[in-house]
């Protein structure tokens, strides 16, 4: 395999509604801070490649809208993912296997606040059985926190001390949205909200967007005094219709965990896409993370869940420990469908 | 200043539609015509798993599945949810339970909702029994939802 390593990693705060700024304004500065942070011209980049959704934009084609934000000249060449990030950074990966092009811009956009996200998602279901009824995200990921809760040790006081880790560690996190000390007793004296969920075991509706620049080999040496590494990286999914599967456990995030290699070395940190506080335990079993590895130091996407980038963002964290000397050897994590029905997992080490 | 600038924002509302014709073929298709005569039918896979609602391939090992096998029309709760408000769309507009239901004959659950009344009436491994719409169309919907059985 070609070496290839992430140079540079931008994002824009979260926030809950971004009235004053459409996708293409938010992009904009996100993708000139992140090509200005990996010291390659903006016209030697050699592949580009977004995700996002036109159900999130209300748009079809909004992926081609929001191209304006890397600019018209020069030609470049171009794809787009209908999905998180994470997986656009997939293809650029495979993209730069091929050996032409060293350089690779991935960008993510999600602007959840024009629409209703309990809505929005439940058009990813199937369109027979599941998407007539109309069940929103909540309610999918309360079956499955239930399905966990009753078939292992895991109680709601382990839901709610991710949910209170998560936003503490957000507290140092700028770009975080849902940063507090909240104690555990008072969060467990909230009411459900689809029970067996509390408004805290959910993640916020998060407007924002990241980008990634990829190099390969002597270029990335070259650009990045310590370029992060993927060392490994595959995704996997698990049958789409929920009542096939055992919700307790995520045998997708566990196959490619192996397959990355995540368990071959120590894990100095992890940043896993849970959108919901159960999903974090289910993909530490899955992931194989211990007490030794440092889990969500940026707060995850209960601090800031921007659809369709949450997923790039966990790797750009991981990325970023990395390159600032904070850690060796990191994880990172991305989901997409209901109940972590699909898992990319990428494993990323510095020299 | 930043009040200003907000109260002065143009907003308009825009009305998104995917307006889609699908047809749902011989599985899918024979799964929603059983719902019309109000019969639940699975299909089964070669290594004799019955798979409720039926797909076309068996999602272990992507055989094509075609051998339909009618099933109860009450089974056991396997996973639930509790929602105390409903949302606009939702097939119950008073709180009632998603759950994930094992009818009686399959080996998978079927997602539907449970008309209980209250939370405290709800319970894993609770047996709970189809109530059909008054008039059928052959759509999800003609299964109204389950209530729980008399016990």
């Amino acid at each position: 395999m070609r070496e290839v390593a992430i140079v540079s990693f931008a994002q824009a705060p979260s926030v809950r509604r971004e009235t004053e700024r459409n996708e293409v304004e938010m992009l904009t500065p996100v993708i000139a801070e992140a090509i200005e942070r990996s010291a390659i011209s903006r016209k030697e980049i050699g592949f580009t490649i977004s995700g996002s959704s036109d159900y999130l934009a209300g748009q079809p084609f909004s992926f081609v809208t929001a191209l304006d934000a890397v600019g018209a000249w020069p030609p470049i060449r171009e794809s787009h993912v209908e999905m998180d990030g994470a997986w656009a950074l997939y293809e650029a990966w495979v993209r730069l296997q091929i050996g032409d092009v060293d350089s690779a811009l991935v960008y993510a956009f999600g602007k959840s606040s024009p629409g209703d996200l309990g809505e929005v998602l439940a058009l990813q279901l199937d369109p027979y059985y599941l998407a007539p009824l109309w069940p929103d995200p909540v309610s999918l990921a309360a079956l499955q926190a239930r399905a966990l809760l009753e078939s292992t040790g895991y109680t709601e006081r382990d839901m709610a001390e991710v949910a209170a880790r998560s936003r503490r560690d957000a507290q140092s996190n700028p770009n975080a949205q849902v940063a507090s000390d909240f104690s555990v007793d008072d969060l467990l004296a909230e009411p459900y909200l689809v029970s067996p969920l509390r408004k805290h075991d959910c993640p916020p509706v998060s407007d924002s967007a990241a980008a990634v620049v990829l190099a390969a080999g002597d270029l990335a040496r070259r650009v990045c005094e310590r370029p992060a590494w993927v060392r490994g990286i595959d995704h996997r999914i698990d049958p789409h219709y929920p009542g096939v599967r055992n919700l307790a456990e995520s045998p997708s995030a566990a196959l490619a965990a192996r397959e990355a290699g995540v368990g071959d070395a120590p894990v100095d940190v992890a940043e896993v896409h849970a959108p919901f506080s159960h999903q974090e335990l289910i993909l530490r079993d899955a992931l194989g993370l211990d007490g030794r590895t440092a889990i969500n130091p940026s707060g995850g996407a209960l601090a800031a869940n921007p659809v369709m980038a949450a997923g790039l963002i966990r790797i750009g964290e991981a990325a970023r420990r990395i390159m600032e000397g904070n850690a060796r050897r990191a994880v990172a994590h991305a989901t997409s469908g209901p109940c972590l029905q699909q898992n990319l997992v990428c494993v990323l080490e510095g020299d | 200043m930043t009040e200003a600038i907000n109260a002065e924002t143009l907003s308009a509302t825009h009305i998104l539609e995917y307006p889609y014709t699908r047809s749902v073929g011989p599985v899918i298709g024979r799964f929603l015509a059983g719902l019309r005569d109000r019969r639940i039918e699975g299909v089964r896979t070669a290594g004799g798993r019955v798979l409720v609602p039926p797909v076309e391939y068996d999602p272990r090992t992507g055989e094509p599945l075609s051998e339909f096998v009618e099933v109860g029309q009450a089974g056991v709760v396997s996973t639930w949810a509790w929602v105390a408000a409903p949302r606009r769309n939702h097939p119950l507009d008073r709180p009632f339970a998603w759950a994930l239901i094992r009818l009686d004959g399959a080996d998978t659950a079927l997602l539907h909702t449970v008309d209980a009344g209250d939370e405290s009436k709800m319970a894993t491994g609770m047996r709970v029994r189809v109530r059909w719409r008054e008039s059928t169309a052959g759509e999800i919907h003609d299964i109204a939802c389950f209530e729980p059985e008399a016990s």
